[in-house]
């Protein structure tokens, strides 16, 4: 028994160390990973909370008060009264703080990070003096659960686009599939077209079964058109899935195809706001969050569903997206193999 | 009778080798056409070119009297020797779908009864053994009611009873006037299917024709075989070469009993001899100096 399974490891192995491109992306992809965060997370530290303080100046000044002094914080300096009660009730910032005069505070009561980081502010304040004074915000907030909804099934539809386009892309030209066709009168954007056809209609089933349900089981907000949404659902799905035939373009090996979608899925689940937001988060991160289709998805959605925004008040993002759908899909075309000739 | 197919001056270089070199032939519509070789000779490659799958290095293809290209995929048959299918699907949704593929359409019912598969059609394609995979293999090169189709290794794997059941599904299509070109390491295969052959080795044609003609042509008798171990002494009087192939002893004879009565004395005992008709195994062997099965 052990002889036979020593040859199958062995062989496995054999097999590992030939595939170049999987041994190079599996020695690259940690230490891309590292990097990766560093870069946005670096300094002192992963932020646990976005703390935005009211006042002109851009420059925070930690002898206002000891709260700013604490670590593990980012505190972001807020102009306008008015956009930092949106950005509170957005889920953008966990807290808001004004030391000038009167001090005063809001948070979202539905937000969990902004309970925290209320207790943190009065345990903090307690010890200089217990000055500050809870304000209450105007307008809705919103709730964690319609903050995040809209990240969840972008996240899942980019996921559900990548891996089901790319990896099985890969594996039909790994395993023969695609040289049978080549055999047939199919050309290449037949195939393309028919592989983004597939996915939009599972993705889209899915994604509304998924919305539906969620929004009959927690009245989940939803402020704008659903029409608009749809388009931004149908539109956010092309994109993803032409990315995934890109990449599968002409990969041949199922590992190193996991690695390059692992490689763009994961920065993208980070950097475009799935789970929280990038608000406290340095210029160039940002900026690179736009290159990402699934931050104008996460963008245009929560824009539909949390602030009721039209299709005219999206249409940068649409835009983004389409422009990025349509270099995918001619890269992808250009670059596509049937076969690993 | 027309030209379907006709190969001018393939060429196929891979670095440091010559799968393909220079190779053409022509097919004549309704024959069967039969590629042979060992493994390695370059007949998959020599196909996979026409079939337009595997780039050419140069050379020409003619698809009745046109250069193959849209016309010929939609009317060409192709069962690949490794391909796969697609999961989760069923005989007859894989047919459907391989179908809608062409604009010609062949009757689907009378495929899955050609080639048995009628009690396979709502398995899925994953349970079949490698006899049924063949069979639908086939099948699926005949969804588009294909007047040229190529079948490459189509019994490799199978066993003797599924390889005649298959040779029967073949020459049934070819009696329906379907062209087709057939590559096999199995001499026996081609004798009976192939109307033509041309045998490769190293990437070349080293001879071409019907497969009885060629015999002809080279060998005028039987052929007598013995063991090696069984000679007590030289083969004193027999005039014809002898060969020497893993341990046994073949000579070509033209008066089988006069060459008995001069290996009668050289020999320990004439039991284990046998006579029998010269084959392309045979062909293959006078004319490269090795084995096909090697």
């Amino acid at each position: 028994m052990f002889k036979r399974i020593y040859a199958v490891f062995a062989a496995r192995n054999r097999e590992f160390m030939r595939d170049r491109g999987s041994l190079a992306w599996n020695l690259v992809m940690p230490v891309i990973l590292v990097f990766g965060l560093a870069f946005v997370f670096g300094g002192e530290g992963r932020s646990q909370y976005v703390v935005g303080v009211l006042q002109a100046s851009s420059e925070i000044d930690t002898a206002e008060h000891p709260f700013l002094e604490s670590r593990f914080i980012d505190f972001v300096p807020v102009a306008e009264q008015a956009d930092g009660f949106r950005k509170i009730e957005r889920h953008r910032l966990d807290l808001l703080v004004h030391f000038g005069g009167e001090h005063r505070y809001w948070v979202n009561p539905e937000s969990p990070s902004g309970y925290f980081a209320e207790r943190l502010l009065l345990q903090s304040d307690a010890a200089a003096g217990g000055e500050m004074q809870k304000a209450e915000i105007s307008g809705d907030p919103i709730r964690y659960v319609d903050w995040v909804l809209p990240g969840i099934l972008g996240m899942n539809m980019m996921f559900s686009c990548l891996f089901g386009v790319g990896y099985v892309v890969v594996r039909y030209r790994k395993n023969g599939f695609l040289k049978r066709l080549r055999a047939t009168p199919l050309r290449p954007q037949e195939f393309i077209v028919a592989q983004v056809a597939s996915r939009l209609m599972l993705v889209l089933t899915v994604t509304a079964f998924v919305y539906v349900a969620t929004h009959l089981i927690l009245d989940t907000r939803m402020d704008g058109s659903y029409l608009t949404l749809l388009l931004v659902t149908v539109v956010g799905c092309i994109s993803m899935v032409s990315l995934g035939l890109l990449i599968a373009a002409r990969v041949t090996s199922e590992e190193l195809a996991g690695g390059l979608l692992n490689m763009i899925s994961w920065p993208m689940m980070i950097l475009s706001g799935v789970w929280f937001s990038l608000e406290g988060a340095g210029p160039a991160v940002q900026g690179l969050a736009k290159v990402f289709p699934l931050t104008h998805i996460l963008d245009s959605a929560r824009a539909v569903m949390l602030d009721g925004a039209t299709l005219l008040d999206i249409a940068p993002s649409m835009i983004m997206l389409t422009l990025l759908s349509l270099a995918f899909l001619a890269l992808g075309a250009y670059y596509f193999r049937w076969g690993p000739d | 009778m027309q030209i379907a197919l006709e190969a001018r001056n393939l060429v196929k270089r891979y670095p440091g080798v010559d799968a393909v070199n220079d190779v053409s032939f022509a097919v004549n519509e309704g024959s069967c056409f039969g590629l042979l070789g060992p493994n390695g000779a370059g007949k998959t490659t020599t196909v996979e070119i026409i079939e337009g799958v595997t780039p050419a290095t140069s050379g020409e293809i003619y698809y009745f009297g046109e250069p193959a290209g849209r016309r010929f995929r939609e009317e060409a048959g192709i069962q690949f020797q490794n391909t796969a299918l697609q999961d989760y699907l069923t005989v007859r949704e894989t047919l459907e779908m391989f179908q809608k593929l062409y604009d010609r359409h062949a009757d689907l019912d009378r495929i899955i009864e050609d080639c048995s598969l009628g009690e396979l059609v709502d398995r899925d394609n994953r349970k079949l053994s490698g006899g049924q995979r063949q069979r639908l293999f086939l099948a699926v090169a005949l969804v588009n009611e294909p007047r040229l189709v190529f079948l490459d290794e189509p019994t490799t794997g199978l066993d003797p009873q599924a390889r005649r059941n298959f040779w029967t599904l073949v020459q049934r299509i070819q009696a329906n006037g379907t062209t087709i070109i057939l590559t096999t390491h199995y001499m026996d295969e081609a004798h009976v299917l192939c109307d033509e052959i041309a045998i490769m080795d190293a990437g070349r044609i080293i001879t071409s024709g019907p497969p009885d003609e060629l015999l002809r042509n080279r060998y005028d008798g039987l052929l007598i075989e013995l063991p090696l171990e069984d000679l007590t002494g030289g083969l004193e009087g027999i005039e014809h070469v002898v060969y020497e192939n893993q341990g046994i002893v073949e000579i070509p004879s033209t008066d089988v009993t006069r060459s008995l009565e001069l290996l009668a004395p050289c020999v320990d005992s004439l039991n284990r001899i046998k006579i029998r008709q010269p084959n392309l195994e045979d062909l293959f062997l006078d004319l490269t100096g090795h084995s096909l099965r090697s």
